[in-house]
């Protein structure tokens, strides 16, 4: 057969419509695939799964406390080794249990001193070395979530009765570790690095503020701020500083991270406070892990009856 | 099948692959500690990625001539207020528990969740008008005009998105970026008359 071109193609030579359909059909399927393949990666990038296994050692010798506090039952050791607040790793609470896997903690010294009597370093082994109990503690973050942790440790006046604060002490200035080697740089994170933060000593010596060593009977897990971190459990979260290395004893009310970053946002004392809103959220409720609903937060994150006498005559609004 | 009928059903599968995967996630507890945080941030982020995407289409048509590509805007913007929605509708139920009281108490003690509300109640007009019938009845001109309100809508939901972080501006600046692209490529682009209609 002979077309109008003259072109000498016969009937049989066009590619026959179902073959022609077939691989249009197979170029559509695999775009579709490929396509769909990436947007479902990008979305798993962004939801990273909890990492299974938290290996540290057994602590031992804790002891339970003499009188327990009533505060629920506890978290999952999954739940608080995989939502983690530690900027210097990363932003996103769920990746930090990752990243925080190269933190190193050994060796690792707490350097104390300031207005004391008898400065001293503390090995990790000797902070360890002190008796060691169970504390299950509320924690809530400013950020409208809480947990119940089974924290180990102890006392934190227990080690700063040892350096003996002078008269003049007034208050308590920490810092965390910092290893730009490992840890994100203060631009990424938009926090000043290293992390700071403070208390006024008769906080600091009551007895519910902790240094912790360890949860749920094991020794602390990097992403929960290894091997030694402040717990002060009737404040928000980021009091609770990881990582220390340095405690000094001053006679001046000591800067704070976030106080720095954002000083009508967070104060200096933080108290968890229902009545006393975020700029831009409220802490009247909380979202406790593992729950659906929300539930009221409660004063002093429930500790009302153990520290508001620290604060007689302390206006909390404006000391927030 | 034609090419346009096939490209809606990829955007379609690739819209909707998020919220597939976010509902099997959910279904097996794989959403993390906090899954309704991170429920309503990821559809929040969705927004804004279909809402930038929505106005990347009249760009990228200039640009590269794709002209085709305005046969899918509809659809992107769509998807934009379906995930708004859903954004909303998780935020009322599992943060307020319904009590519209605490809600419009939230709205009025807080800017950054102000400033969200109104930017979703920008797309609904712009949904409602997006069918071909209404686009004939307001004429092309005015409805034109009304869906610049896609512009304000996304500098809003940056806002909000920009206000709710603490300290880490990465992804808020991300889209911040996105959004002065757009408004530098409208400003500056020398204007030509319209080569197709702007419905579709």
């Amino acid at each position: 057969m002979e077309d109008k071109t003259g072109s000498q193609l016969s009937r049989s030579d066009v590619t026959l419509e179902h073959l022609y359909l077939n691989r249009r059909t197979f170029i559509r399927a695999g775009l579709l695939a490929s396509t769909a393949a990436a947007t479902g990666l990008t979305y798993r990038y962004f939801n990273p799964q909890p990492v299974s296994e938290v290996a540290t050692s057994e602590i031992a010798n804790v002891q339970s406390p003499a009188k327990p506090l009533d505060v629920g039952q506890p978290n999952s050791l999954e739940d608080i080794t995989n939502y983690n607040n530690y900027y210097e790793f990363s932003t996103d609470k769920r990746a930090v249990a990752k990243k925080a896997e190269k933190l190193i903690t050994r060796p690792w010294s707490v350097e104390v001193g300031g207005l004391v009597q008898k400065p001293k370093t503390f090995d990790i082994d000797e902070i360890l070395g002190f008796p060691q109990e169970e504390r299950i503690y509320r924690f809530r973050c400013v950020e409208a979530w809480s947990m119940v942790i089974p924290w180990v440790g102890f006392s934190l006046k227990t080690l700063l009765d040892q350096v003996e604060p002078l008269e003049t002490a007034k208050y308590v200035a920490f810092q965390t570790h910092y290893d730009p080697k490992v840890m994100q740089s203060s631009f990424s994170a938009g926090i000043d690095f290293p992390y700071v933060e403070g208390l006024r000593l008769d906080e600091a010596m009551h007895p519910l503020t902790l240094l912790a060593t360890g949860l749920y009977g094991k020794q602390m897990p990097n992403q929960n701020g290894a091997p030694v971190r402040l717990i002060v459990p009737w404040k928000y979260g980021f009091k609770s500083i990881k990582s220390i290395v340095k405690i000094m004893l001053t006679d001046k009310e000591p800067p704070t991270t976030w106080n720095i970053s954002a000083p009508d946002e967070y104060g200096f004392y933080s108290n968890v406070n229902p009545n006393v809103d975020h700029p831009r959220w409220s802490q009247g409720t909380e979202r406790r892990i593992g729950e659906v609903a929300m539930r009221e937060t409660l004063m002093f994150n429930g500790y009302a009856d153990e520290v508001a006498h620290l604060y007689d005559g302390v206006d909390l609004t404006k000391n927030f | 099948m034609n090419d346009v009928k096939f490209y809606k059903i990829l955007i379609s599968v690739n819209a909707l692959t998020p919220l597939a995967l976010l509902g099997f996630d959910a279904y097996s507890g794989r959403l993390g500690a906090n899954p309704i945080e991170f429920f309503l941030r990821t559809t929040g982020v969705l927004t804004l990625v279909f809402l930038l995407v929505t106005l990347f289409v009249t760009p990228l048509r200039k640009l590269f001539g794709w002209n085709s590509f305005i046969k899918y805007r509809r659809m992107l913007g769509l998807f934009a207020f379906f995930y708004g929605c859903i954004h909303l509708v998780t935020y009322s139920i599992f943060d307020k528990s319904l009590h519209i009281g605490e809600i419009v108490a939230d709205v009025w003690q807080r800017p950054f969740i102000a400033i969200g509300m109104l930017a979703l109640f920008l797309l609904i007009p712009l949904a409602v008008t997006s069918t071909n019938g209404m686009v004939k009845r307001l004429g092309g001109k005015k409805w034109a005009r009304l869906h610049k309100l896609t512009y304000l809508a996304a500098v809003l939901g940056v806002i909000h998105f920009w206000m709710i972080v603490k300290s880490d501006v990465f992804y808020p600046l991300l889209f911040a970026v996105g959004l002065s692209v757009l408004f530098a490529v409208r400003l500056f682009w020398p204007k030509k008359k319209p080569v197709q209609k702007v419905s579709g």
